[in-house]
């Protein structure tokens, strides 16, 4: 007689597909998934408690090391933060400087996911393809800041280095480049029959599941709700450029690829406008407290990260430490939704749905 | 009964344990009440005289005063009288509507924010826990995504035995929030469906986000 | 086979002293293993982007031989990416203990060597080397893709030193 049983298998904290150290348990029925749950955790670093010691312009590096595909938006949100209770006037170069980076981060970040995802599917090539063209960005910003990955670049009111000579002909001339190539790069993926199998139909959810488990950024809007910070509560200079919020309708891998992609264009289309706007000359540094302290109270701040909204609850006694310090990190809250998804799902299902929640296991942690 | 016959009283009372009267101490006693009421007393003139004076500049109300009006008239009305402690707009946060709601109705009110047709605060954004050393909070940012109004509530607990319901059955996104919470400040969120540390080892001792937080292994 | 030494003429003498090496089996050995490390694919944080990084096209690690393997049990080299929490120790050990001898052990980046900007934190390990033994250390927060590749020829040339003199670089 045939018995069958259950199959408990581990998959991580150390897997190539799982992007760092998270890990999952799963319950398996043959090969469909009947129960996953996520542990994580193994990259807890304690970064709130850290910062409760350490006065704003310090914590600033810590954010870098958060979400660390994308350090230039997690030091925007600080600063953002700290700038909103304060009320300081940010500097019009040193807001276009910050707008420029954020938007580049970007587009690395997405590249980074494109490579990646890729990977985990099964294709090389992309991978080394986008870590090409990312280099390109990481030496733009080597050159600005001296940091490749972890850049430590904004302080509250204004940005540290002003750019170099000659960088903004550097970020003119990538623009083209890219667009370039993300075209050469969506003809060589997109249409691929045996991409589209594994990623299309899978893992799909509808918008109110979407909104009821908070999902954020292209989580989000693959299901058809418009909802970009960058639009619907625009910060910085944004309200000035005109781009578009890429949406999906399904709410499948697909969707969440197509749009991150597109997104890549209209962040190039927001560079290619604010490039040639950036002022002549002018301050990068706002009229700042010598020591920042916050008034005391709290604060909430949001933007929009490549991963979705990430934000920054300071509550301050009026020292110029916080007195507690919390981040909404996207990838947490978006990775929540995983076990409902993984239910029903193949065994190989699984790394194409993780891999599509886009997640940097140091922001999930912290 | 006036306060200087209450300190004679608990003097007295104090007399008749085991230790004897000492006139001294009475005495200091009496001063320092004495010299408490002088104080009270010129506060509430200088307050007197500031009132008289008008206030400097009234400051204009805030955009978002009749949205906060409105969130906690619901609340009062549909929940229940007393379940606001206070309502303010925190004006440090672009005038965010906040409310401190009491921790035995927390349950109720949560319902109310995302079902009321006028509120629908349907996208919880943010869970956060805060020690204040004299009692615990967990703050909820939520929006509305339809009307984009958004709003932060705030729950107060005691430090010891901290507990708050769960908001995971209203949002799931409080799910893992809560969890965190749990596991970094100690929190505990009753009708939680899977309560669990998330971040620290099963085997971790304490709260490390507690203000009083002692490693058990600093040297490692 | 009988070769005699002396029935062979002056130039081709000269010929083979170019094309002959001598050395013991020892240094054949680390020859061949220095040439062909292959990390555990092993990223823990930050440090495992630059790694990707060093991996990929710009800096191409594989024309050092160094490929990445996915299982411990395939792999020579431990590249410590990251900051190791007290949740990921045991599980860092068991890995190194599941990869086969010879191994070796990079620490990349200040985390892994030290605990760097975390040391003060409570969920930290300051440094790797009090779980297991350390041949490499990388500094910087992250390193440098250029960097890693020092840190690997460094490794590669304690390979060989330690073949061909019998001793020790570290004394562990």
């Amino acid at each position: 007689m045939i018995r069958t049983e259950e199959l408990l298998l581990n998959v991580g904290p150390q897997h190539p597909s799982t992007h760092g150290v998270f890990r999952i348990v799963v319950k398996l029925d043959g090969e469909v998934i009947t129960e996953a749950t996520p542990v994580m955790g193994y990259l807890h670093r304690g970064t709130e408690k850290i910062a409760e010691n350490l006065n704003f312009t310090q914590i600033i590096p810590y954010t870098d090391r958060m979400d660390y595909v994308s350090a230039m938006t997690n030091n925007y949100v600080l600063v953002h933060a700290v700038e909103t209770m304060m009320g300081l006037e940010v500097p019009l170069r040193a807001e276009f400087l910050r707008l420029i980076v954020m938007e580049l981060q970007r587009v690395a970040s997405h590249l980074v996911w494109w490579g990646t995802y890729l990977l985990d599917i099964g294709a090389m090539s992309p991978f080394l393809y986008a870590f090409r063209d990312r280099e390109i960005i990481i030496d733009l910003f080597n050159e600005l800041c001296g940091a490749r990955l972890t850049y430590n670049y904004m302080r509250v009111g204004g940005v540290k280095w002003d750019a170099p000579p000659g960088w903004m002909d550097k970020v003119r001339d990538f623009i083209p480049y890219m667009e370039k190539k993300l075209e050469e790069y969506d003809k060589l993926v997109s249409g691929n029959e045996i991409f589209l199998a594994r990623i299309k139909g899978i893992g799909k959810y509808d918008a109110a599941t979407a909104i009821d488990y908070g999902l954020s950024g292209a989580n989000l809007r693959c299901t058809g709700v418009d909802w970009d910070l960058r639009k619907a509560e625009p910060y910085s200079l944004y309200s000035q450029f005109e781009f578009d919020v890429p949406l999906g309708q399904n709410g499948d891998c697909y969707d969440r690829y197509r749009i991150r992609l597109e997104e890549i264009r209209q962040s190039l289309r927001i560079l290619k406008q604010a490039v040639p706007q950036f002022p002549e000359d002018g301050e990068t540094m706002g009229k700042v407290p010598r020591v920042i302290r916050p008034p005391a109270g709290e604060t909430y701040v949001r933007i929009e990260s490549p991963r979705g909204e990430i934000g920054c609850h300071i509550v301050s006694k009026g020292k110029a430490e916080p007195y507690r310090l919390k981040f909404r990190r996207p990838s947490f809250v978006n990775l929540q939704i995983l076990p409902k998804l993984l239910v029903g799902e193949t065994m190989t299902n699984l790394i194409t749905i993780l891999g599509g929640v886009d997640i940097v296991v140091g922001e999930v942690d912290c | 009964m006036s306060e200087e016959q209450k300190n004679k009283e608990k003097a007295l009372t104090d007399s008749e344990g085991a230790s004897p009267v000492d006139p001294e101490r009475e005495a200091k006693l009496k001063a320092a009440a004495e010299a408490r009421a002088a104080r009270a007393a010129a506060k509430e003139k200088a307050d007197a005289e500031a009132a008289e004076a008008a206030p400097p500049e009234p400051k204009p109300p805030s955009p978002k005063q009749p949205e906060l009006d409105a969130i906690v008239a619901l609340i009062r009305q549909q929940a229940a009288d007393d379940a606001v402690e206070d309502a303010y707009v925190n004006e440090l946060n672009g005038d965010m509507p906040t409310v401190i709601v009491k921790n035995d109705h927390w349950r109720s009110v949560s319902q109310l924010l995302k079902h009321n047709e006028q509120l629908q605060f349907n996208y919880l954004r943010n869970v956060s826990g805060v020690d204040y050393e004299s009692h615990m909070e967990v703050v909820y940012h939520m929006v509305s995504l339809g009307s984009k109004r958004e709003a932060a509530i705030k729950v107060k607990t005691e430090r010891d035995g901290a507990s708050v319901y769960s908001a995971t059955p209203v949002w799931a996104t409080a799910n893992w929030n809560e969890r965190e919470i749990f596991d970094l400040l100690g929190i505990d969120f009753p009708g939680h469906p899977d309560m669990r540390r998330i971040m620290m080892p099963d085997d971790w001792v304490g709260h490390p986000l507690r203000k009083d937080y002692e490693p058990l292994d600093s040297e490692v | 086979m009988e070769f005699s030494l002396e029935s062979i003429s002056l130039e081709e003498r000269k010929e083979l002293e170019r094309n002959v090496f001598m050395g013991t089996l020892e240094q054949l050995k680390a020859w061949a293993r220095s040439n062909s490390l292959w990390p555990l694919t092993f990223g823990l944080a930050c440090c495992a982007i630059e790694m990707m990084g060093t991996g990929a096209s710009h800096y191409d690690l594989d024309r050092f031989g160094v490929m990445f393997r996915t299982s411990p049990r395939q792999s020579d080299v431990m590249i410590v990416a990251g900051t190791v929490t007290k949740k990921m120790g045991p599980l860092l050990r068991r890995l190194y203990d599941q990869m086969p001898e010879p191994k070796w052990v990079i620490a990349m980046g200040s985390c892994a060597t030290a605990g760097g900007p975390y040391i003060k934190s409570y969920a930290v390990i300051k440094g790797v080397d009090q779980i297991v033994p350390v041949d490499v250390y990388i500094p910087g927060c992250p390193p440098n893709p250029v960097a890693l590749i020092y840190g690997i020829n460094k490794l590669q040339e304690k390979i060989r030193y330690e073949a061909k003199t019998g001793k020790r670089v570290t004394g562990r």
